[in-house]
Parts: C-alpha cells; sequence; structure tokens
C-alpha cells in the first residue's frame, strides 16, 4: 500500500501539465489525513515502544514499585538458553508457513482473478477462515485432533489419532497448517488483485507468440506479480512474530516449549513469571527483528520508483 | 466528491472523539480518587466486628463458575441485607482474567477493597509491596473467628509469623481417584504401593485402557504428582528448604528419586497417549476416567462434583473409587500427608480506606463461613474449612465428603501445591521444568539445575 502511494503521486505531474496546481492542493489534504493516524500511531505505537524500552532497563513484578537496573534485564534474557530456542521455533514458523502459504495463494489468487461466475462463489468460499477468530479456530482443531475423543477416535481412522500436539515437530506442523489454512484466503485475495491489474495486452501479445498457459503463467504473471508477492510476504513474515493467540490456546507453547515463539515467550515471561523487564527486553527484540525484516524485504525488491507496467 | 469537505467532517468527528476520551479519563481518575479516605470519623480504632461506627461502602473482586460463584454471591447478599449502610459491590472474574486483571489492577493502585486469592507466593508478593492489610491483631482481638477454622489453613496466609488474609470457603486436597468398574473388568485391586502402581500399569495397558487419566498441558496437573511423590519418599520437609530459599535445596538424592520414577512410570506408557496435549479445563481429564479409557487419575478434590454433573451415573453408581495418595515402600513421608489448596484467601487492601476496611472486617468476622454458607457447600459436594462442618454432610455425597474432612483435619502435613506457594517467577520455571520432566526432553539431573538456579530469588 505504502509502495503504491508514491508511485502515483510521481506519475501525476507527468502525465499533464495542467495538473501542477491541482496536485498542490491534493497533497495539503492529504497532509490532513495523515495527521490522525500519525497521533494515533504515536499514542499507540511510538509512546508504548519508549515504555517498553525504559522498562527493559528495569525490574518490575507488576505490582510494586519499578527500580533501574541497567542492564540486569537484557543480561537475564541473552543468556537464557529459552531465547535462541524461541527465535528458532519462531523463524522455522515463519519460514514454513510463508513456503506453504505462498505458492498456494498465488494459484489461487491467479485461478480466481478469472471471470466467470462460479469463481466468484468459490472466492466468497475460500474466504470464510480468515472470517473466523484465531482463538475459535484454535479450540476447534484442538477438539478435532484430540487423541482420544477427536476425530480420529470418533471416525476410528487410526491416522488421524495421532498425538498431533503432544508431539514436538508434529505440533509445529499443526500449528503451521492451521495457519495457513487461515490466512491464505486472505493472501489469495491480494494475488487476485494483483493478478487482474496485469494487462491484457501481454497476454494477448504471448498467446500470438505461441506461449501456453504454463509459460504465461512463469513469463507474465509471476514476474509482473513481484510487488505483490513482496507486499504478501511481508505480511506474512512480520505477521508471524506475533502469532500468539491462535497458539496459545492450541498448544499453549507445548508440548514442552516445542511450540514457544518469541511473542508467547515474553507474555508467558512478563504476565506468567511477573518478570516485565525481561518480558519488555524481548519485546524490543521482536520489534528489532520485525523492522529488519521489513526493511529486508523492501530492499529485496529493488528500486521501488520503477514502474513495472511501462517497463516490461 | 469533494475530497476536502469529507476529511474535515472526519477530523471533526475525530475531534469530538477525542474529547470524549479526555472526559473518560478524567471519569476514570475520579474513580481512582474514590478509594481515598474520604468518610469524615473514620480515624478511629479498627477493631473487628463490634463496633458499627466507621463502615462503609466496600468492593470486592472473587472468580466466576458454577457452584462457587453463587455461594460467594449469596453470602455477599445476606451481609448486605444486614448491613445496608455498609454494602459490599461485587465483580466477578474468569479464572485466567482475574490472576492477570488483579495483579495489574492492585499494581496501579485500582485494586478493590477486598481481595479474593490464593494465600501463599501470591500473597507474600503483596505483602513484600504492602499492599495488604495485616490482620494478625484482627485475628487475636476475634479469637472465636480463628479458633473456628482449620488450623492447617493458616499456614499459606501467613507471611514470617504475620496473617495477611481471611482463609475461608473450602479445603481441596489432591486425591487418588479410580474406577471401580475397570478394576473389576481387569481383575486388579486398587493400588497400596508405589510398585503396585508400577505392576498395575502393563496390566491396563495389555487391556487397551490408560492407567492413568492426565490434562498434562495445563502442567500443574503433571505438578500434583511430583508434590505427592517427594512428600511420600522423603517428607514435607524437602521442598520447606526449596520454598524458605535454601540453596540447593533440590538437590536432595530424594528429588533425583523421585523424577527418576515419574520418568519411569512415563517410559512405561503409564499415562494416556497424547496426555501433554489435554487441558484440565476442557475436563477431558475426567472424562476419560468415567468413560473407562483410563482407570485412574490424581487429581483435586474438586473435580469430584465435577464427574458427578457430566459422568451420567458414575459417581451415583458407586463407580468411583477415592484414597489417599500410596505410599513408598521405605519413604520417610507420613501416608496421612497430603497436598493441595488448604483454603481460599481473602486479604484486604492496604490502599482502601479506614471505612473500607472496617467493612471488611466485619464482613469476614460476620458472614464469611456463617452457618448457611457452610450448608451451601456441603451440598456443592464441598467440604468448608470450618470444624465440624462434617455435621452438615448427608445424602449420597457424605462418604466423600467425610473422607475429605478426615484427610484434611488428620493430615500431618497438608502442603500447599507448589505453584501456589511459589512467587510466580520460581512457579513459571517450576511449571516450565516439570512440562518437559513429563516430555522426557529433560534428564532428572537437568531439572535439579535449572531448578536450583531460581532457588531465593
Amino acid at each position: 500500500m505504502t509502495a503504491l502511494a508514491p508511485a502515483a503521486l510521481q506519475s501525476a505531474p507527468a502525465s499533464s501539465a495542467s495538473a501542477g496546481g491541482g496536485s498542490g492542493i491534493r497533497e495539503r489534504s492529504l497532509t490532513w489525513m495523515a495527521l490522525p493516524a500519525l497521533l494515533m500511531f504515536v499514542a499507540f505505537g511510538v509512546i508504548p515502544l519508549i515504555g517498553v524500552l525504559v522498562l527493559s532497563f528495569t525490574t518490575w513484578d507488576g505490582i510494586g514499585e519499578i527500580r533501574p537496573s541497567g542492564l540486569t534485564s537484557w543480561k537475564a534474557v541473552l543468556t537464557d538458553p529459552g531465547l535462541p530456542h524461541a527465535l528458532w521455533v519462531t523463524f522455522l514458523v515463519m519460514a514454513l508457513t510463508w513456503i506453504v502459504q505462498t505458492p498456494m495463494s498465488i494459484l489461487l489468487g491467479a485461478f480466481l482473478a478469472g471471470q466467470q461466475r462460479y469463481r466468484e462463489l468459490l472466492a466468497v468460499l475460500y474466504f470464510i477462515p480468515l472470517l473466523l477468530s484465531s482463538a475459535a479456530l484454535a479450540i476447534t482443531y484442538k477438539a478435532l485432533l484430540d487423541p482420544n475423543f477427536g476425530l480420529g477416535a470418533g471416525l476410528h481412522l487410526p491416522f488421524l489419532a495421532q498425538d498431533w500436539l503432544g508431539r514436538p515437530y508434529l505440533a509445529v506442523g499443526v500449528v503451521i497448517f492451521v495457519v495457513s489454512w487461515q490466512f491464505i484466503p486472505f493472501h489469495a485475495l491480494i494475488y487476485q488483485g494483483g493478478v487482474r491489474q496485469i494487462p491484457v495486452t501481454m497476454y494477448e501479445a504471448a498467446l500470438i507468440d505461441g506461449a501456453g498457459r504454463v509459460r504465461q503463467f512463469f513469463s507474465i504473471t509471476l514476474p509482473q506479480l513481484k510487488y505483490t508477492i513482496i507486499t504478501s510476504s511481508t505480511l506474512m513474515v512480520v505477521g508471524s512474530l506475533t502469532f500468539f493467540d491462535l497458539i496459545f490456546v492450541l498448544t499453549a507453547g507445548g508440548p514442552g516449549d516445542a511450540t514457544r515463539v518469541l511473542a508467547l515467550s515474553m507474555y508467558i515471561t512478563g504476565f506468567q513469571a511477573n518478570l516485565m523487564g525481561p518480558a519488555s527486553a524481548i519485546a524490543c527484540i521482536l520489534v528489532l527483528v520485525g523492522l529488519a525484516l521489513a526493511l529486508l524485504l523492501r530492499r529485496l525488491g529493488g528500486d521501488a520508483t520503477s514502474s513495472q507496467l511501462e517497463g516490461a | 466528491m469533494d475530497p476536502s469537505n469529507t476529511s474535515r467532517r472526519g477530523f471533526l468527528k475525530l475531534a469530538g472523539l477525542a474529547g470524549l476520551s479526555a472526559s473518560a479519563v478524567g471519569t476514570l481518575a475520579a474513580c481512582g480518587g474514590g478509594t481515598q479516605p474520604t468518610t469524615p470519623g473514620a480515624g478511629g480504632s479498627a477493631g473487628g466486628g463490634g463496633a458499627a461506627a466507621g463502615t462503609g461502602a466496600a468492593s470486592y473482586w472473587f472468580l466466576s463458575g458454577q457452584p462457587q460463584q453463587a455461594i460467594r454471591e449469596a453470602t455477599v447478599k445476606r451481609f448486605n441485607t444486614a448491613n445496608p449502610d455498609a454494602a459490599i459491590k461485587y465483580t466477578e472474574f474468569q479464572n485466567d482474567a482475574y490472576k492477570t486483571k488483579i495483579k495489574t489492577a492492585i499494581g496501579a493502585g485500582q485494586g478493590p477493597s477486598i481481595i479474593w486469592g490464593w494465600g501463599g507466593g501470591g500473597l507474600r508478593e503483596y505483602v513484600k509491596n504492602n499492599q495488604v492489610e495485616d490482620l494478625t491483631s484482627f485475628f487475636s482481638e476475634n479469637a472465636a473467628v480463628k479458633d473456628r477454622l482449620f488450623p492447617s489453613a493458616f499456614e499459606a496466609a501467613s507471611v514470617d509469623g504475620k496473617i495477611y488474609a481471611m482463609p475461608a470457603e473450602t479445603v481441596t486436597p489432591i486425591v487418588f481417584y479410580w474406577n471401580k468398574k475397570v478394576f473389576d473388568k481387569v481383575g486388579v485391586q486398587p493400588p497400596q504401593t508405589w510398585d503396585d502402581i508400577m505392576a498395575l500399569v502393563p496390566k491396563f495397558n495389555d487391556a487397551g485402557i490408560a492407567p492413568f487419566s492426565l490434562g498434562g498441558q495445563s502442567r500443574w496437573t503433571n505438578m500434583m504428582w511430583l508434590e505427592f511423590l517427594l512428600d511420600r519418599i522423603a517428607g514435607p520437609e524437602v521442598f520447606q528448604n526449596a520454598f524458605s530459599g535454601k540453596a540447593g535445596a533440590w538437590s536432595d538424592p530424594a528429588v533425583l528419586d523421585m523424577l527418576t520414577k515419574i520418568q519411569d512410570l512415563v517410559k512405561a506408557n503409564g499415562f494416556i497417549k497424547g496426555f501433554s496435549s489435554i487441558t484440565a479445563d476442557s475436563n477431558a481429564d475426567l472424562a476419560l476416567l468415567y468413560t473407562g479409557k483410563a482407570a485412574m487419575m490424581v487429581h483435586g478434590a474438586w473435580t469430584y462434583g465435577t464427574m458427578k454433573a457430566d459422568g451420567g451415573d458414575f459417581v451415583s453408581g458407586g463407580n468411583l473409587g477415592y484414597g489417599n495418595f500410596p505410599a513408598v515402600t521405605g519413604g520417610k513421608g507420613d501416608p496421612t500427608n497430603t497436598v493441595g489448596n488448604p483454603a481460599q484467601y481473602y486479604s484486604i487492601s492496604a490502599k482502601a480506606s479506614d471505612a473500607e476496611k472496617n467493612t471488611a472486617k466485619k464482613f469476614f468476622s460476620t458472614s464469611v463461613l456463617d452457618d448457611t454458607e457452610i450448608k451451601a457447600w456441603a451440598d456443592s459436594g464441598s467440604v468448608a474449612i470450618v470444624k465440624g462442618s462434617n455435621a452438615q454432610f448427608s445424602g449420597a455425597d457424605a462418604p466423600f465428603l467425610n473422607f475429605i474432612y478426615d484427610t484434611a483435619s488428620n493430615a500431618k502435613s497438608f502442603a500447599q501445591s507448589w505453584d501456589q506457594a511459589l512467587p510466580a517467577n520460581a512457579a513459571e520455571t517450576l511449571l516450565d521444568n516439570i512440562a518437559k520432566l513429563f516430555q522426557l526432553s529433560i534428564t532428572p539431573q537437568e531439572w535439579v539445575d535449572n531448578m536450583n538456579k531460581v532457588i531465593g530469588q
């Protein structure tokens, strides 16, 4: 979204000479519109962030006084063997959810971009998982996967009666499956929009050159979706850092600490162990990782000012 | 059509909202001010329930969930009817939500006048931060209030010899349950010793029945095993050392013995398949026992009522067996010892006004655990912590209630649940390591090392 706005602004003066005065007014009104968002961001984003940063240099049990304690909390967090493990689980979930979601979302998106009626109906059906709350989804899947009372035991299907949430790697697999199941519709929607933006003329030209459907997909659709892929991947990757509700209800980080991602580790440290200092330090690490990943993905996108539609 | 017009309207709307939220903040601030002492003449003596002078409306937060919720409500309502000028306003919270909410509220100085709690480590944290009232003098002035309650209930209400909470409600020791139907089917007897347990495990597994039900995802469910087993092997002193902060307390050889026995039981498939993904909140662990998928279970006395309600004719048909945890041959612990929750605990906020404090004290001495409430607890299948409350037991539940009453009153030692006794930080490390122990992802020695690190922190 943010990548599109400057491109639109820049192309506006170039398109016609008389648009110059008009764009000045529009820019001023845009500044006005940014103000509420900016205020909200400062109030609910920047100020709490500063608070968390300050808290990470203190010792606080959530009840008593907040005492400054220098780097104690950071030392405790950075020397805790739980941190590398939580980071590993976080990146594992991030990578695997991306690998599962991206190809399926692109394919579904490209499919749904067609104009036929039945596709509209399918699009609506595909969209349903996204409308459900994560907590409700987690409770449902937990019940379905229960080894003693779940689907496997009910239907007498031994392969479904695995100890799904009780074995470390199976539990990670279930988390990735449920996350993908929930969010593929959302990303498919983004790709659907992306595919519809591709000029039909390109496909017509390819058809004349004798390219088949598969060739068209790999030579036109995929390259044209570059920025859509970056947008969707940014959402996936940064979003996966904050998976909390689903995992908390589904496995509570277990079995043992097999699915304890960074966000969960932060909650447990802060609100179950009453260690607000170390929890704030983990929160800072979470923010830094998120910012670094978002920046990295933007860099991967290359020079965002060059237009793909004209240049291709 | 005109974008600048819409944006201005949006901005005005936003400005209105900002004004609204500003006034909301004002209201909140006013609420905060309400906790200041405002009643004139309230500075007098804080003597217990006797003097009517200087009482005022007080607030009280407690847990929701039936049947306990209705009994708590009824007690407050009886008090309010008798004391219309000093009414108590209550707010109810769901268990997990309350644990977070009460900490935040007390930390922010917005807590209630009467704090419902679990005693032990949580209470100790409040005391350390001067958040709760010292009730020692209240209890010495009102000896009758104290003397009628179980003495074992006062340990978790005390910090450094001073009493900071009123023990209340019910006593819920951990009980060894079994399904009599399943035992008859397999043709075996309930275990008397740990060796019996280990001998029963393969017999039940061969019959396709899980030996023990366990809601392992909740972690404190696993902890009950450690509490009992350590007590049976070495008595209550080992945990007492760890609790009082003695360095290296977990290095006692009895701890390694206990942890090894637990892992042996896990390795022998002693627990139901998938136990580490079962939560106690869902009551699936109880269902496993009463549906006959599991033969035995170690769980709190509070599960009796649920099994009675949900298990069809399981309890009423006399199929539920219960007893104290089996002994360990050669163990030092007294087999009458028990563990669990000796009571619930009501504290008075130190931030409350004198009038509120007086109301709370009057509530404690006149309404909490009055005869009506004791009867209500007995009817719900629980044992109130009042001496002689067994006189109220009648009907089909009487044998179980008498068993709980006798277990609680005859126990040489009634240890509080470890996670309640320890401060939150140590409790979290404990639960985390217990989960890993049952997962077989750490060795007993690693468990000891990890736990020794947080002693006295």
